[in-house]
Parts: C-alpha cells; sequence; structure tokens
C-alpha cells in the first residue's frame, strides 16, 4: 500500500488519472468530495450498491494504488531511445538458411517487396513481437544491437510500431478535433491544443481536399483518412517504428508523408506492390518463400526514374480528376503537355 | 494441467484468438483441449475440431450463462484431466457485461475488440477490470490513434493487467499470448477455488420462468429503477 494513500484527498487523487476519477465516480456517484480524504471515503461507501457496480473495496484499493503508482513513475510506453533495429536471419519456408541479416538504423526508409503470400507480413509480425528464434521464421531481433528485454517482449503493448494501413478505418463518431485532442490527452501531451492543431495543419497539407477540427472522422475521403493518421502517427504517436500497409494514392502526397515521418526520427517499413513507393525507400527488401532473398540499395538511376514516374502519375491523376468532374481531355493544349 | 479462462463479447475474436496462439505454440503446448460456453448455440465446436483440439460445449440455454459456468468448471477440469490435456482453454461468450468467469489461481484472459469504440473498457465490468491478460482484437481495421486511445482506456479500467494486441486473422500476437500460456499455473483441481468476483445475484420469480409483467409477479430480489424528481 502506497504509505500515505488513506490520507490523500480524492480531489488530488481524482486530477492524477482520468482513470482515478472514473473508479471513484462509479463507487460513488453521489456528490463529488474533493476534500475529503481516501480513507474516510472508503468507509462512506455503501458495499451492496459497490457490488453493483462490480467492485469490491479490496479491488477499488488495488485499482487506485495501482493508477496512482503508474501516474507517478510516468513512464512512457518506451523507456529508451531507439537507434537501429537488427534482423538476424532465420530460415525460408522448405528450412533452407535465409541469406541477409537487415540492419536499419533511425530515419531510414526501408520497403518490403514480394509476391503476396510471400511473407513480408511475417517479417513485420517478427518485429512487432520481438522475435528470439521462436516464430516459424527462426529470427531473432535485437534493439540497438542487443538482446531486447524479456518484460518489453511480454509486458504490454510496448507501442514499438504503429500501422497505417489501407485497411484502416476511423470508426469514432467525433470532430477530427475533438478526436485528437482525446489522443493527446492519452499522450499526456504537455501542450494538447498546440499539438492538435499542428496535426490538422500537416494532415492537409497531406491531403489533397482540405478538412477542419469540425469535419466528423467518419466523413473523411480515404485519402484525407490516411493524410491524418499519418499526421497524427507522425506527431502524436510515441512508437519509434512505422508500418505502412499498401497505402494507394488517394490524393496523398506520399513523398512529404514519408519526409515528416523522417524528419520524426522514426524507422519506417513500407510494404508494397507500388512502383512509386518501392522506389521512395532508402533499401528495398525482397522477400521469397519467407526469407529475405536480396537487399537492394536504391541507385541514382532508380530515382532518376522515380521522378519520370512521379510525372507519369501526375499526369495520369490529371486525367482521372478530368474525366470524373466530366471534362474532356480533348484540347490540344493538355496534349502537347501530354507528350511532352 | 495448465488451465486459462477465455472470457468476452460475443464475436470479439475468441476463438480466432485461442486457435491462433496454440497454432503458434506448436508442440510446445502439448496436448490441448478445448471447453466452449455460450448461451443458446454455438459453431465454434467446429472450428476446433478442425483445427485438430478435443472440444466439449456447453449451452446453458434458460440459465444464466455465469452461473452455469460456474457450475461445471470443476467438471469440464476432471474431463481434462481423464483426457490427459496439458492445456485446458475455456472459453466463454454471451455473457453479461457485469459477470465475470475468472477464478483466483487461474490465468484469466479477456479479449475485447477496439471497433467496440473507445468508451467500451470502462463498460464492461469485472470480466476486464479483474483479468490477468487483455486482448485487443481488430485494431488491423481502426486507426492507430483510436488504437491508442482504446488501449490506454483498457490500462484506465484495469492498470494490472498485460494488455496486447492481437490480430485473430494473421495471427499476430500469437507469440506473445502463448508465452503466458504456457507458464499458466498447473491447476489439479478447482474444488475449493475461489471466483475473483461474486456472480449477480438472480432469483426473482422472472429467473424460474415468470413472463407476465406487472408489481403482482415482481417478488424475491427486485430493485426498482430511480427516476429522481423527473416525475410530475
Ligand atoms: N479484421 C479482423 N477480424 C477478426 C479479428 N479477430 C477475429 N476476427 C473475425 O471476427 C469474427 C468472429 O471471430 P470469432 O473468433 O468466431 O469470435 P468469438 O469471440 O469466438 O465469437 P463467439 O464465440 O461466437 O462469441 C470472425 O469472422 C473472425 O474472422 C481481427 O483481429 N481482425
Ligand atoms: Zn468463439
Ligand atoms: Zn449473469
Amino acid at each position: 500500500m502506497i504509505a500515505d494513500l488513506p490520507t490523500r484527498s480524492l480531489g488530488d487523487l481524482q486530477a492524477l488519472h482520468p482513470g482515478i476519477a472514473h473508479v471513484l465516480r462509479l463507487a460513488d456517484p453521489s456528490e463529488p468530495k474533493p476534500d475529503m480524504d481516501f480513507a474516510s471515503w472508503l468507509e462512506t461507501l455503501d458495499l451492496t450498491k459497490l457490488n453493483r457496480a462490480g467492485l469490491s473495496i479490496e479491488n477499488l484499493c488495488t485499482h487506485v494504488e495501482t493508477l496512482v503508482r503508474q501516474s507517478e513513475t510516468l513512464r512512457g510506453p518506451l523507456d529508451f531511445s531507439l537507434k537501429a533495429l537488427s534482423l538476424i536471419a532465420g530460415v525460408d519456408k522448405f528450412g533452407g538458411a535465409e541469406a541477409f541479416d537487415l540492419e536499419i538504423a533511425v530515419g531510414e526508409i526501408v520497403c518490403i517487396v514480394g509476391p503476396t503470400g510471400s511473407g513480408k507480413s511475417r517479417l513485420l509480425a517478427d518485429i512487432e513481437c520481438l522475435a528470439q528464434g521462436d516464430t516459424p521464421s527462426k529470427r531473432k531481433v535485437l534493439i540497438n544491437g542487443a538482446k531486447p528485454d524479456p518484460t518489453l517482449r511480454f509486458g504490454s503493448n510496448h507501442g514499438l510500431i504503429a500501422q497505417v494501413s489501407q485497411n484502416m478505418n476511423f470508426v469514432m463518431d467525433l470532430g477530427v478535433g475533438e478526436f485528437l485532442t482525446m489522443h493527446a490527452e492519452c499522450r499526456q501531451a504537455t501542450d494538447a491544443d498546440g499539438v492538435v492543431a499542428d496535426v490538422i495543419v500537416c494532415g492537409n497539407e497531406l491531403a489533397g481536399e482540405r478538412f477542419t477540427a469540425e469535419t466528423p472522422l467518419t466523413q473523411l475521403s480515404g485519402g484525407q483518412s490516411r493524410a491524418l493518421m499519418i499526421a497524427d502517427t507522425a506527431l502524436l504517436s510515441a512508437s519509434p517504428i512505422v508500418l505502412i500497409d499498401e497505402i494507394e494514392n488517394a490524393g496523398i502526397d506520399r513523398r512529404r508523408a514519408l519526409d515528416l515521418l523522417v524528419a520524426r526520427e522514426k524507422i519506417v517499413l513500407i510494404s508494397t506492390h507500388d512502383p512509386i513507393l518501392a522506389l521512395m525507400g532508402d533499401k528495398r527488401v525482397v522477400i521469397r518463400h519467407g526469407a529475405i532473398a536480396k537487399i537492394i540499395q536504391t541507385s541514382a538511376r532508380e530515382r532518376a526514374c522515380l521522378v519520370e514516374l512521379q510525372r507519369l502519375d501526375a499526369r495520369f491523376t490529371e486525367v482521372r480528376q478530368r474525366l470524373r468532374v466530366g471534362e474532356t481531355i480533348d484540347d490540344e493544349k493538355f496534349e502537347v503537355r501530354w507528350m511532352r | 494441467m495448465r488451465i486459462v479462462t477465455v472470457a468476452g463479447p460475443p464475436s470479439v475474436g475468441k476463438t480466432s484468438v485461442i486457435l491462433k496462439t496454440i497454432a503458434g505454440l506448436e508442440s510446445a503446448a502439448g496436448h490441448v483441449g478445448a471447453v466452449k460456453f455460450d448461451s443458446l448455440s454455438t459453431l465454434d465446436d467446429a472450428l476446433y475440431s478442425r483445427a485438430g483440439v478435443p472440444i466439449v460445449t456447453g449451452l446453458a440455454g434458460s440459465l444464466c450463462p455465469d452461473h452455469y459456468f460456474v457450475s461445471n468448471i470443476d467438471d469440464c477440469v476432471e474431463w481434462g484431466h481423464k483426457s490427459n490435456f496439458d492445456l485446458l482453454i475455456a472459453e466463454s461468450a454471451g455473457l453479461c457485461n457485469r459477470c465475470s468467469p475468472h477464478i483466483h489461481g487461474v490465468l484469466g484472459v479477456c479479449v475485447v475488440d477496439a471497433l467496440s469504440g473507445v468508451h467500451t473498457p470502462r463498460k464492461i465490468g469485472p470480466m476486464l477490470k479483474l483479468a490477468d491478460i487483455v486482448v485487443i482484437t481488430k485494431g488491423d481495421i481502426v486507426s492507430q490513434a483510436e488504437r491508442e486511445v482504446f488501449s490506454y482506456n483498457v490500462r484506465a479500467a484495469n492498470p494490472r493487467a498485460v494488455i496486447l494486441s492481437f490480430n485473430g486473422i494473421t495471427g499476430q500476437g500469437a507469440t506473445e499470448l502463448g508465452h503466458h500460456f504456457i507458464s499458466a499455473p498447473n491447476v489439479e483441481s478447482l474444488a475449493g477455488s475461489r471466483l475473483r468476483f461474486s456472480m449477480p445475484s438472480a432469483v426473482c420469480p422472472y429467473c424460474i420462468g415468470e413472463t407476465s409483467i406487472g408489481t403482482d409477479h415482481q417478488r424475491g430480489n427486485v430493485r426498482k429503477i430511480s427516476f429522481g424528481g423527473t416525475a410530475t
């Protein structure tokens, strides 16, 4: 038991953590008593009512105590800073040795390519669970060159990896601003309003179409959702590794999105079939039969091709946009630019 | 024999989580058996059988599913011993949010899905509050931000639990949960063990089949809503 818990006032306890405020209210829905001390308050509780609320004195005390401890140590999801991530080679689907280890430094962008079913998700799952030779691939993950602490591995959501994928949607019935404020509060951000405003500005820079703090989350278009997810992950998520799974080009500025993440000292892994995204990485990892078959550094010539591909892509988007709003591409000026 | 109780609202992904975890453990799990508790019907037995896991189903029917669970769990343990299981898993669904099948000294897992809304963790009672492990599924279809808020709220509702994300389709999370399954306490018998939280009290005429509405039929354990001063 925390020595001075019985003498602390309800008001002080409540201010420590919203979870404490919630459980106090659950146990005693009557008038708030911010000046009463915890021990005297416990005496006033009606045990039958407490039981109806799914609580007992014993679990109420441990609950409050644990939350007090957690909020006073104020530990972030990770108590170290990630500098490098290594993947020590394991085996492929047939038990043959995997050809390469993989080293990734903070600020690097690594693309993962390979046919569907080749083992891209296995690789990502190995990183997520900090595999130690005990997953089907037999790979081992090192953090900053060393074996991670088992408590990091088997404890609660370590929050090492944040994910953004094509299948993800916002499901909450809230406005963008309201929700981001809620997220900022969970992260115990010091300047919540400032961060929320930044995320909205960044999200708007990445998305083609504008949205505001008042736009309901569920009314965002595909591109706006992805843009907001990336801005939020870059500015509000504590996870040092960001995994991007097949984000299509629904009007989001991918180069800027990646720059934003890298600027925040994140490691970015992109699993993709899209040539433009695949060439945006510093290197690409080719997966075949469940193992890394090749690691290719993106060359200067490839980067030059990327510029050309992006030009084509922009052209393609423009045509799509024109046709969509009922215009034609039947004018000379357009054709000239097109043939350039 | 190690025992794990897995509880959670209907369709959150309990069976997927269990089967993916067992598959990930391979031989480390030893001989595994399962019991599925449900209210009216279940198709889970087919899923377990297909995965090669011996399964017994218990349908509570007209009984309160939780009371049914407690009155049968020690028989399940005996069945497990007779069948020489190393690991017995009891999955229960269809329970009210107030209930909790977790037992002192037995690994208690609660499964919730991230789709159910960020306030759900606060609304679920002892089933979540008193679990050792809270597994969050379906994170693959909601945004990272909502997942983080959801898991923060789970932490606020149960500060002592280990919280794990799990993808019931790909099995992401199976390695971590598997580690906890095979380190669950060994239990010889549950006779004399205690539930972590008392079951809701029942026993009123409606519990035993009364269907007529009106004060004349309300006897025994009756409690009324308070409308405060709102009535005219
Ligand atoms: N997208 C997604 N779907 C999931 C996930 N986990 C489970 N599902 C799906 O959710 C549905 C219900 O899964 P079950 O495992 O049967 O759920 P349950 O909790 O055992 O259901 P009952 O026992 O009938 O209450 C299935 O269609 C699963 O494929 C997940 O992490 N992500
Ligand atoms: Zn099930
Ligand atoms: Zn019940």
